[in-house]
């Protein structure tokens, strides 16, 4: 379907009913921004695969290393004190930033995959079995999907699927066909990843527990790019990535009621999540440090507190309207190329938007445009059931972030037309 | 055609063969009741191809395919077509070995290859090597299976 010629220009630049943020200000905190690709200045449209980094959170990693590296939570020293207070610290920006339960409902995991992962084998492995009912939707990333068909293998549990429209919306109409006695736990993605589309998760979540099915969501998406209250959801789990929020790699949350994850098994075992340990068996520690086995990445999480104060600063707010009346633009400027289709929804959208250009194939429409130092999207973005249910073997995607500007978007459109021209 | 502002290795990738093929793929359809058929799948693109081929003989009488792909793999596919109709089964076999080496080390025997050399700026892409080879690997399948049949008459 091609989106009709969208309805307002939110951003007609010169007006001012807009409010987008000062990119000439905030590109100058992101080093990798002003560097030249193929002698071209990069455009860098792939934010949903993962974020730039700010000076100030690649300062915090090296001050972190240069002045007070150790392990956390063993050192009776000046040093190590300080690396577990940063540490423990980073956790308390993450539970603000997402109101959470309390601190200690913060789990540090390596990513929205590890932290999805942990649920279904903690909490799935133990509370599932023949006859219940795991409940998903057809716009799920992979790592969404994968965990939950291992559970239901493993447990004799069966996994269902909410049906999506060609638009990438959710069918909702006949709940009760979804949400039953056997739904033992709904898991669904908050901002889709291949259409933008922010689904309602708290009806979702209220339809779950007239059931007394637990939610968990993946939040890989919106917790990046506009306030998300976990309580206010009305979820029972929720899982991001910390490199997708301008934070480094190698650092995700994984943020659950505390009497769920007072229940739960541990995830992996070894040290820091023991309390006791003689030869026979172990005591556990409290949690999050239950789930946190092993040295964790230490550097990774005082650099997501980094970005976590960064984003701040900005205000998550302002960066969520920034990148509405950016993807406005583009939905906008796209829409005039006859040649593309875009898919998706016109409302509830965030910041992405995945398309099509007739005749030219998404991978050879990113290899041309990276000649020209425009980084977008060429696949299946992890979400093979959604290119089955469009029936295109693959999207172009362009995700945008607080430092991108409509200048970018006419890069990106100039370069689609001269890849029109180029291939056809 | 513009080329104004894509200069270097993209002409490499895409030379005017490519876009030709890509454009008007020969070769690009079902051959009913074809006495071999396979399919390929590239995971990491979600790209098909069905390859349907007529061997009689030992020899390649007739090969065509269908499906979805990049310029590279729709190019590749097709030129490959034009290039392994009338030939042996191990002809086609040498030519696959030859090809393979073009595209993942840029050595190639111009002579030999004929026009399968328009693809030899693949090897500076190494992501597009698939591209290049799905249709091969996929054509391979179909070949393996006969001497599978060959060795056990
Ligand atoms: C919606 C969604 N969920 C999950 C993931 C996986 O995140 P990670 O690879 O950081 O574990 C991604 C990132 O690609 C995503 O976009």
């Amino acid at each position: 379907m091609t989106l009709a010629v969208a309805r307002m220009p939110a951003v007609s630049r010169g007006g001012n009913n807009i409010r987008l943020l000062d990119t000439d200000t905030i590109r100058k905190d992101f080093p990798l921004l002003s560097r030249k690709v193929r002698g071209k200045p990069l455009t860098y449209l792939d934010n949903a695969a993962t974020s730039q980094k700010p000076q100030a959170v690649i300062n915090k990693i090296t001050e972190f290393y240069q002045q007070y590296n150790a392990n956390v939570h063993r050192a009776i020293y000046a040093i190590g004190e300080q690396a577990t207070l940063e540490y423990e610290s980073a956790r308390e920006k993450v539970a603000r930033f997402i109101n959470a339960w309390d601190t200690n409902s913060v789990v540090f995991t390596k990513g929205t995959t590890e932290s999805i992962n942990l649920v279904a084998y903690s909490w799935g492995r133990h509370n599932l079995g023949p006859g219940d009912e795991i409940l998903i939707t057809e716009m799920e990333h992979h790592s969404n999907i994968i965990p939950w068909q291992l559970a239901a293998r493993a447990t004799g549990a069966t996994l269902r699927y909410i049906p999506i429209r060609q638009n990438g919306t959710l069918t909702l109409d006949d709940p009760g066909e979804y949400f039953t006695d056997k739904t033992k736990l709904v898991a669904l993605i908050h901002q889709s990843n291949v259409f933008g589309t922010i689904n309602p998760v708290r009806e979702i979540a209220r339809l779950a527990k007239d059931v007394n099915a637990l939610v968990l969501v993946d939040a890989a998406q919106s917790v990046p790019h506009s306030p998300v209250d976990v309580r206010a959801l009305g979820c029972d789990f929720l899982a991001f990535s910390g490199h997708k929020m301008l934070g480094p790699s190698g650092v995700g949350v994984l943020c659950a009621r505390p009497e769920l994850l007072a229940a739960m098994e541990p995830f992996m075992g070894g040290g820091e999540m023991i309390n006791s340990v003689t030869m026979e068996e172990s005591t556990w520690n409290e949690p999050p440090w239950k789930f946190e086995a092993g040295t964790p990445n230490i550097a990774q999480a005082i650099g997501l507190g980094a970005a976590i104060d960064y984003l701040e600063t900005i205000s998550i707010d302002a960066i969520e309207e920034h990148e509405r009346a950016l993807t406005q633009y583009a939905l906008d400027t796209l829409s005039a190329i006859p040649e593309v289709t875009i898919y998706g929804s016109e409302v509830n959208r965030g910041g992405l938007v995945s398309f099509n250009v007739e005749n030219v194939h998404p991978h050879d429409l990113a290899q041309i445009l990276d000649q020209k130092g425009i980084a977008i999207r060429a696949g299946h973005h992890c979400a093979q059931p959604i290119m089955q249910k469009l029936d295109v073997p693959a999207t172009a995607r362009a995700s945008f972030y607080l430092y991108n500007t409509p200048a970018e978007i006419d890069v990106l459109c100039d370069g689609i037309m001269e890849s029109i021209n180029f291939l056809t | 055609m513009s080329y104004d502002s894509f200069k270097g290795d993209l002409r490499d990738l895409y030379q005017e063969l490519i876009l030709d093929h890509n454009q008007n793929p020969h070769n690009f359809r079902e051959i009913e009741g074809a006495n071999h058929k396979s399919e390929g799948f590239n995971p990491l693109c979600g790209d098909r191809m069905t390859a349907y081929i007529n061997i009689d003989a030992d020899v390649i009488e007739d090969i065509s395919f269908l499906g979805t792909g990049c310029a590279i793999s729709k190019a590749s596919a097709s030129i490959m077509t034009t290039i392994l109709k009338g030939k042996t089964v191990k002809e086609a076999r040498e030519i696959f070995k030859k090809f393979h080496r073009m595209v993942t080390t840029g050595d190639a025997d111009i002579q030999d290859l004929g026009k399968l050399a328009a693809l030899a700026g693949v090897h500076k892409f190494p992501a597009r090597v698939k591209c290049a080879t799905l249709a091969w690997h996929t054509v391979k399948n179909s070949l393996d299976g006969i001497s599978v049949v060959a060795t056990t008459e």
